[in-house]
């Protein structure tokens, strides 16, 4: 299975993680700080920044996009319940 | 005392219509006064435009309708400002709109999605304005500076750029009522002023600190909050407390490399007390940390809150009753809203009998907090073995290179992490 490495920058670690996994999904695993409330993409309130990476990411879906947009989030953020993984080395500032 | 004022002049053409609340005794459910507060609006008139700065909470807006129309009609009102959107701020706006339909909104970039849902209802106009905007109502200008989280994302501050009167929204502001309105007239509010100070503005000091910077520089006359009183004598002064206040609460002990790790716990038989101990040996083994160990049983009252702001990781330790973490743990954590404690590290154990539900629910809470929570807690099952207490001590010492940054780094695999959890579980 294709795997992805995440950094978390702040937090100083690496894991390694099958493509497809939700970033919200490993920084519940690892402890990072980031916060969530719905889970599914409509409140805002995991909206993290991508370091370096975005080009082994999920692409951001209508719903992703209209939420990111009305955050003021910039290119470089995205929601942590439903931006995936694909591939690659990520880094993220969590 | 006079108490119902008329709109009060604060310069000519610059009244405060605002509306007083004196029998208020908790604001917010989370804040107390003595003496209620005040819901500061203002209207300064220019040459061709009137604006309106804040309005009031909705239960008070007859009071600020009959203020507003002493000093103008609704349809010179060309600009209304929302420097905060909160509803004791908002809550006359829809009313206020219905009046003066051809008046433009201004409100900050983050205030939009909040004015959305306050007014429920798509259709209002509004421009969105920051810093170096400014509109011109004829002979009077009002300028815009951006000053997020003074307490909410969208908080902002108008300047009334000839007259030197700032529009402070809830910066500088304070819950205290009194008609006399000026602050070289009113009753003794020192205390009013720091009490919201340390609840309102605290968990934002780095904010605080970036608005001093843009505003201290403005040649101001007048700080007009939006609540308690107008501070017309000697302004800069509350400036300069902010920055005071804004300052660490303990003197810095400690060099600026060395790092701070607390290590609380609260202990029934002396297992979680032990195992605070390894958990501070470990962390003592490194170099460059400060370790402090702190019992939680009958320390309420002390201010271990100053203690954390300044701190960069904690640790606490629970024992387990009835399924939960204990009371004076919950009361310390309960504590945390007044500081800004996001990004520091925060660790959890504790001994059980037959659960040991607290540990886990410990780290949920810290995460909420937005510690970052690296290492999985060490739960020990009663009296905590050897082979516990060593788990104890390698918890404090990965904490420790956590803050020193000397930690080993390598990858871990999710199923690894999976695994580490279900051996917790």
């Amino acid at each position: 299975m294709p795997k992805a490495n995440v950094t978390f920058e702040k937090l100083g670690v690496t894991i390694s993680v099958p493509a497809g996994t939700r970033l919200i999904e490993i920084s519940e695993k690892v402890g990072a700080s980031i916060t969530y409330g719905c889970r599914e993409g409509e409140c805002g309130t995991c909206i993290m920044k991508i370091v370096s990476g975005m080009e082994y990411m999920s692409e951001r879906s209508v719903l992703e996009d209209k939420v990111l947009q009305e955050n003021m989030a910039g290119r470089d953020q995205r929601l942590a319940c439903q931006a995936q993984v694909l591939g690659g080395d990520i880094v993220v500032k969590a | 005392m006079k108490t119902m004022p008329d709109a009060t002049e604060i310069a000519p053409g610059i009244h405060w219509v605002g509306a007083l609340d004196p029998a208020l005794r908790e604001f917010d459910i989370i804040l107390r006064t003595a003496n209620g507060t005040t819901y500061n609006s203002y209207c300064v008139r220019g040459e061709h435009g009137v604006a309106v700065i804040d309005t009031v909470k909705a239960s008070h807006a007859d009071e600020f309708f009959a203020r507003l129309e002493q000093v103008a009609r609704y349809d010179e009102i060309t600009t209304i400002v929302l420097n905060h959107l909160e509803p004791d701020h908002s809550g006359a706006l829809p009313e206020l709109m219905r009046r003066a339909p051809q008046a433009k909104l201004y409100i900050s970039a983050k205030a939009q999605l909040m004015l959305k849902a306050l007014v429920q209802t798509d259709t209002l106009a509004f421009e969105v304005v920051q810093t170096g905007d400014a509109v011109d109502l004829g002979g009077r200008t009002l300028r815009f500076y951006s000053t997020p989280f003074l307490h909410w994302p969208d908080t902002q501050c108008t300047l009334a750029a000839e007259d030197g009167i700032l529009f402070s929204g809830d910066a500088f502001g304070c819950h205290f009522c009194d008609a006399r309105l000026f602050n070289d007239r009113v009753g003794d509010f020192r205390f009013s002023f720091e009490y919201y100070y340390q609840h309102i503005m605290r968990p934002f000091r780095e904010h605080v600190l970036e608005a001093l910077d843009l505003l201290a520089p403005l040649p101001l006359r007048v700080i007009a909050p939006a609540h308690g009183p107008v501070l017309r004598d000697a302004p800069q002064s509350y400036m300069q407390r902010y920055r005071q206040l804004a300052a660490p609460l303990l003197p810095n002990e400690i060099g600026a490399g060395t790092r701070s790790l607390l290590v609380f716990y609260i202990s029934s038989y002396g297992n979680t007390a032990r195992m605070a101990q390894a958990v501070a040996e470990g962390a003592e083994s490194e170099a460059g940390v400060r370790v402090s160990l702190y019992d939680l049983q009958s320390s309420a009252g002390l201010p271990f809150v100053d203690l954390i702001e300044e701190a960069d990781a904690l640790a606490i330790g629970s024992p387990t009753i009835n399924g939960d973490a204990v009371k004076p743990v919950w009361d310390l954590l309960s504590s945390l809203a007044v500081i800004k404690v996001c990004d520091k590290l925060g660790a959890a154990f504790g001994s059980y009998g037959w659960s040991g539900e607290a540990i886990n629910m410990i780290e949920d809470r810290l995460r909420g907090l937005k510690l970052r929570v690296p290492i999985k807690g060490v739960r020990a099952r009663l009296i905590p073995t050897e082979e516990e207490l060593a788990r104890c001590r390698d918890l404090g010492k990965q904490l420790a290179q956590h803050l020193t940054g000397n930690l080993e780094r390598r990858v871990i695999s999710m199923s690894e992490l999976l695994a580490q959890e279900s051996s917790h579980a």
